[in-house]
């Protein structure tokens, strides 16, 4: 099995707000990350996939079409967005680094059918990711 | 939902400090093989990056596997604080009779950090510079790498 890598970016803003706490444990629990009027990132997504080459073409799936999975999938919902209210994925979700890598790996393993997704990690900032992985895949499921 | 997926929170660190690789068990010259410039006698230092992997699920309430802020405080009070301008062999109990390699590291971040009580620690990766890389998840392999 062969693991391959598509890297991109995308800026978007969001904030921190739980309806359901005060406004006080609103700031509490997420500082200035709950400012009313938002704030961006420059976010980077790691897309990898793995499976065997193909042994004519000699590619796990074309580069080609994957990008073009993200230009849809991600660039075209996401980016230079507002992700608390343009993007219908999160709704009633906060915009967490992990809570948007989960529904970016919603989004993009139906569309991956060439190869099977295996990884998604996500930089909200360079020191801050969230990674997420197939359940049970690797050896994390070898118990 | 979240059984089909396993969400890990990662966030790096920055300490500098100083090492000298150096064992009581080889001779001298031992020493200087082994270790090579590493084992020069005043030591030398490094900016690590410490990167903290952990992983949970996400509150529904905060979207979070751990609150950045909580996480900060304990990494900051549990490593930071101690190996931050300071040097490994003399100021880090651990390194009295370890050598202070990159590796050995990992594993005493792994031990100060592994009760972190609003997550579970998965993996430490340190860069020691930016050529060099060391992770450690602990004695069994489920925090490896998938």
């Amino acid at each position: 099995m062969v693991l391959i890598t598509r890297k991109i970016e995308f800026s978007a803003s969001h904030l921190y707000h739980n309806p359901n706490f005060s406004a006080e444990e609103n700031r509490r629990i997420f500082g200035k990350c709950n400012n009313p009027h938002g704030h961006g990132h420059n976010y980077t997504l790691e897309v990898t996939v793995a499976g065997e080459p193909d042994p004519v073409t000699g590619m796990v799936l074309d580069l080609k079409e994957l990008k073009e999975i993200l230009e849809r999938e991600v660039m075209q919902r996401m980016d230079h967005r507002h992700l608390n209210y343009e993007v219908p994925e999160l709704s009633g979700q906060i915009p967490t680094c992990e809570n948007l890598a989960q529904v970016l790996w919603r989004l993009l393993d139906p569309k991956i059918t060439r190869g099977k997704l295996h990884h998604v990690r996500l930089y909200e900032s360079p020191d801050l990711f969230a990674d997420c992985y197939r359940n049970g895949a690797g050896m994390a499921g070898k118990q | 939902m979240n059984n089909a997926l396993k969400v890990e929170l990662g966030r790096r660190y920055r300490f500098s400090a100083s090492h000298r690789l150096h064992t009581a068990h080889l001779s001298e010259e031992e020493n200087f093989r082994v270790f090579g410039k590493c084992n020069n006698p005043y030591g030398h230092g490094h900016n690590y990056v410490v990167e903290v992997s952990v992983s949970g699920d996400a509150d529904p309430a905060t979207g979070m596997i751990a609150n950045l802020a909580d996480l900060d405080a304990f990494v900051a009070r549990q490593v930071l604080e101690d190996f931050d301008h300071k040097s490994l062999n003399e100021d880090i109990p651990a390194f009295r009779d370890t050598v202070p390699t990159t590796e050995n590291v990992c594993i005493e971040i792994f031990q100060r950090l592994k009760s972190f009580p609003k997550a579970k620690l998965e993996r430490i990766r340190v860069e020691e510079t930016g050529k060099n890389s060391f992770e450690y998840a602990g004695e069994n392999l489920e925090g490896n790498r998938p």
